[in-house]
């Protein structure tokens, strides 16, 4: 059934000069009446008429008007995955992207979600549009969990919160805002940052610089270059802050580090914007894994914040987190939820609804909030006992007498090992660790068992490779 | 000392300017305005036809049996996870999803020509879709129906495409303009990027016949302008997935290229799932591979990677017979349904000799009447008989029921007969 068509579609300017003839041929068949047209068919050198279902055969050009597009490189972090699932070998262990594992290294999904799915289907939840904002009972849930119940900015309603679709959807709806009403504004971003932090702001079309954040010497955060970075910045930027263990380096700032970086903030009339993906996964409790944000928020400060429940809650495919962003009057809020829902509606018209619903169960119930409290202090403190073995297995294997103690600093899922490119590449072609090019280990996919493999790869890359 | 006093102060000073002084408050989506109204609206008779949701016969939303069976199913599947789809989406979803719309059999599917990347529903497909073709495609023109849904143009505009509009509607006949249609096609630029609806057009009913569509197909490869289908109604004009689909294959079988978005919002009532699909179809496996990897780039800063629970849903229904069986079955009797209300209501019309043509109720298809009402009708209907539709008139039958079609027409009888 091969049918060859004549496609006046974008021809490259290599274009054959039989293609132009065909061109400048067709060129008058699509400026007269239509009507004409198939009357005339069977005249007709470049379409040979036939009834009502049968295949048009005409002169063919067959070339895709999709020709040009390039392929693309796979994704730094989710391609890691791929990668992984394609090996063979039996000792491969997947340390690439940030999905909590049990010691089994199986994916887990919390007793309190299936508690509360049987909950939804036992109730006959409709499957009904949620609002462009999203579903209430989650927006309600998700802005007292950030900033506390009792906290004055939701006493005084002073929260705009859209629910979006996990952390990625609430910033890209954040990008979007910022594009449209701080034109020209730039948001400054950490050195190193999560790697799709980057794309995010460009797709939206908002500029970006970097400050900086990482001390690879001291394998801990460069505090002087970050503050100085961020004074250096014109006023009225948005910076960009990883409200607890951040993505990728596990470096987060002491509390008087973060009162110098509100100082900075305001005294350049900087706007905070925090990405909150691991609230009570970092340390285990959620008020302690916000207190970044409530700082910034007690200071009278307006902020953005983005918050995500994929590993808090496990709920990574369901897509489930918000937006909110804290203004100086209830009217304010109120105005700017109303752009954000103008943001998402031609996005994707309004949010799904199940893991708003699971959030919205689990957070609302008193039982199943403490038994969540609980299961996130039950990986947390898995990932803790993870580290404290890895970091045992490196200094007892390392003679070189290299300080590993940054791994136990570190706070959250992911610890930067200062491994760089090409021995990040040693650890995959050699010992089948998967891992990101920026030298970034999941700590979540590591299991006791298999510390001390990691530490044999780790100090052979270290070492051995440059 | 400065940062001495930026320290004082709490939210309760929260102090001065405002750096949002100048967002002023959007207006609220018309069709949502509706919506509201209806539900604000005190009286204890009341109509909503203005959402485009399926309701039973008592009103009430509507889970379909086999959706329910389904996530039972899930629940208690012990292997099932919540890890993170790829980019693209659930695989098996894919595959199932280009099947639903093109035909298992397509030779596209077969040769590989077809990208099907997981959405959020048809408005994620078509935002997709059209961020995609202002990237890659060098045409950056879209004509849509006049009219057509509320929020196509939202898409185009916010990817930075530009809108044209094609006649399709004729008010006179209510049915299709279609010597205006092939005309504004026909006069549009090479390469235009062209929107239809694949069936049940929305908002109003009126679709063109395949010998009609047959002349489309030709005047669009003969101009080289790229067709976009928005498929949300596949299967509820006839109750037939493959008859409702087989405008989109035609454009299939010709060996062309076209987008299509899929949504199974009302095809399976997932409407709060945003669970749908974009396929691509290309000349060639290369390209396609190649588009495949480039929507990943579209997708990936927007939301990363799509939501699990309704494509694990729909797959689960799509690939086992038994439970395809099942939706068809429940899909044919909401049809049926929505089928009889028409006639009901041309019969409560023509019973009170309304003044009027009112054919058109039983002559368009799928969920929506584009009654031909204008706004003043619309807006007495809502005041005095508190029956709430689209401004343009569009109606969804889904909304009524065999008691409240009396009503309904009592209402349009006494719009028709006191405002002209």
């Amino acid at each position: 059934m091969a049918s060859t068509m004549l496609s006046l579609a974008s021809t490259t300017p290599s274009a054959s000069l039989s293609t132009q003839e065909i061109l400048k041929g067709k060129a008058r068949l699509g400026s007269g009446r239509v009507g004409t047209l198939l009357n005339k068919e069977k005249g007709n050198p470049f379409i040979k008429a036939k009834s009502f279902g049968r295949i048009s055969m005409t002169a063919a050009v067959n070339v895709s008007r999709f020709e040009g597009v390039a392929m693309a490189p796979p994704d730094p972090i989710l391609g890691v995955s791929e990668a992984f699932r394609a090996d063979t070998d039996v000792k491969k262990l997947n340390l690439g992207v940030g999905a909590y594992r049990t010691e089994e290294l199986q994916p887990y999904v919390l007793d309190v979600v299936k508690k509360a799915e049987n909950l939804m289907l036992e109730r006959g939840e409709n499957k009904e549009y949620l609002a462009i904002e999203g579903l209430a009972a989650f927006n309600k849930a998700t802005a007292e969990l950030l900033f506390g119940a009792d906290n004055p900015v939701i006493k005084q309603q002073r929260v705009a919160t859209v629910q979006g679709l996990s952390g990625t959807g609430s910033l890209r709806l954040a990008a979007a805002f910022i594009e449209r009403y701080f034109p020209g504004a730039q948001v400054l971003i950490s050195s190193p940052t999560w790697g799709n932090h980057k794309n995010i702001f460009n797709d939206a079309r908002v500029p970006w610089s970097e400050y900086r954040y990482y001390d690879p010497k001291t394998v801990g955060l460069d505090f002087e270059g970050m503050i100085s970075d961020i004074k250096a910045a014109p006023d009225g930027s948005f910076v960009l802050l990883h409200g607890c263990a951040h993505n990728p380096t596990g470096i987060d700032p002491t509390p008087e580090q973060w009162e110098k970086i509100c100082d900075v903030i305001q005294e350049k009339n900087h706007i905070p914007f925090f990405d909150v993906a691991y609230q009570g996964f970092a340390s285990g409790s959620l008020d302690a894994d916000a207190s970044s944000v409530r700082l910034f928020a007690a200071r009278g400060m307006e902020l953005f914040i983005a918050q995500s429940y994929s590993k808090n809650l496990g709920l990574y495919a369901e897509r489930i987190g918000a937006i909110n962003v804290v203004c100086s009057s209830a009217d304010a809020a109120a105005r700017v939820k109303s752009q954000l829902k103008r943001i998402a509606r031609p996005m994707y018209s309004n949010p799904p609804v199940h893991g708003a619903r699971i959030v919205a169960n689990v957070v609302g119930d008193p039982a199943l909030f403490n038994e969540w409290k609980a299961e996130m202090e039950m990986m947390a403190g898995r990932i803790k006992n993870v580290r404290q073995k890895l970091f045992d297995s490196l200094s007892a294997k390392d003679k070189s007498g290299k300080d590993w103690s940054f791994i136990l600093k570190q706070i959250g899922m992911f610890s930067f090992t200062g491994l760089n490119k090409t021995q990040s590449e040693n650890m995959t072609n050699k010992w089948h660790v998967y891992l990101t090019k920026d030298g970034r280990i999941s700590l979540a996919g590591l299991s006791l068992a298999k510390c001390e493999y990691l530490a044999d790869a780790i100090i052979d890359s270290y070492h051995n490779v440059s | 000392m400065e940062s001495l006093s930026t320290k004082e102060k709490t939210s309760k000073d929260c102090n001065g300017d405002s750096v949002f002084e100048n967002v002023v408050r959007a207006p609220d989506v018309p069709v949502y305005a509706v919506m509201v109204a209806y539900s604000k609206d005190p009286s204890p008779v009341k109509l909503n036809l203005g959402i485009g949701v399926y309701r039973t016969e008592d009103g009430k939303p509507h889970v379909l049996n086999v959706v329910r069976r389904v996530e039972k199913l899930l629940l208690d599947d012990v292997s099932a996870t919540k890890e993170y789809l790829p980019i693209t989406g659930m695989a098996e979803f894919n595959k199932l999803s280009a099947q639903l719309v093109f035909g298992a059999d397509s030779p596209a599917i077969k040769e590989n020509r077809v990208t099907t990347v997981q959405c959020l529903a048809g408005c994620g497909s078509l935002r997709t879709g059209a961020d995609f073709l202002a990237k890659h495609y060098h045409q950056h023109t879209v004509y849509l129906s006049q009219p057509t849904y509320g929020n196509h143009p939202n898409f185009f505009l916010a990817a930075g495409l530009t809108l044209k509009t094609y006649r399709y509607y004729d008010p006179i006949t209510r049915g299709l303009d279609f010597q205006g249609m092939l005309d504004d096609l026909g006069s549009a630029p090479s390469g235009a990027i062209v929107l239809f609806q694949v069936c049940s057009h929305n908002p109003t009913g009126v679709d063109p016949t395949l010998h009609q569509w047959e002349q489309i197909r030709q005047l669009v490869r003969s101009k080289g302008l790229l067709p976009f289908f928005d498929n949300a109604y596949q299967g509820i004009v006839s109750g037939s997935l493959d008859m409702d689909a087989q405008s989109v294959r035609m454009f299939v079988t010709d060996g062309g290229e076209c987008l299509v978005a899929h949504s199974y919002s009302k095809i399976m009532g997932l409407y709060g799932e945003r669970v749908g699909a974009l396929s691509i179809v290309c000349k060639t496996a290369d390209v396609a591979s190649r588009v495949e990897s480039q929507l990943k780039l579209v997708i990936r800063p927007m939301y990363s990677n799509p939501p699990i629970h309704g494509a694990a849903i729909v797959t689960a229904i799509l690939k086992d017979r038994e439970m395809f069986d099942e939706w068809t079955v429940e899909l044919k009797a909401m049809i049926n349904r929505i089928i009889h209300l028409r006639q009901q209501l041309l019969d409560a019309l023509r019973d009170r000799g309304t003044p009027g043509d009112w054919s058109h109720i039983t002559k368009q298809v799928g969920m929506y009447t584009f009654s031909g009402l204008n706004a003043e009708q619309v807006a007495f209907m809502a005041e005095e008989y508190h029956i709430y539709m689209s401004s343009d008139g569009r109606i969804n039958m889904a909304g009524l029921s065999a008691k409240t079609v009396p009503y309904l027409a009592d209402a349009i009888h006494s719009a028709v007969t006191r405002i002209v």
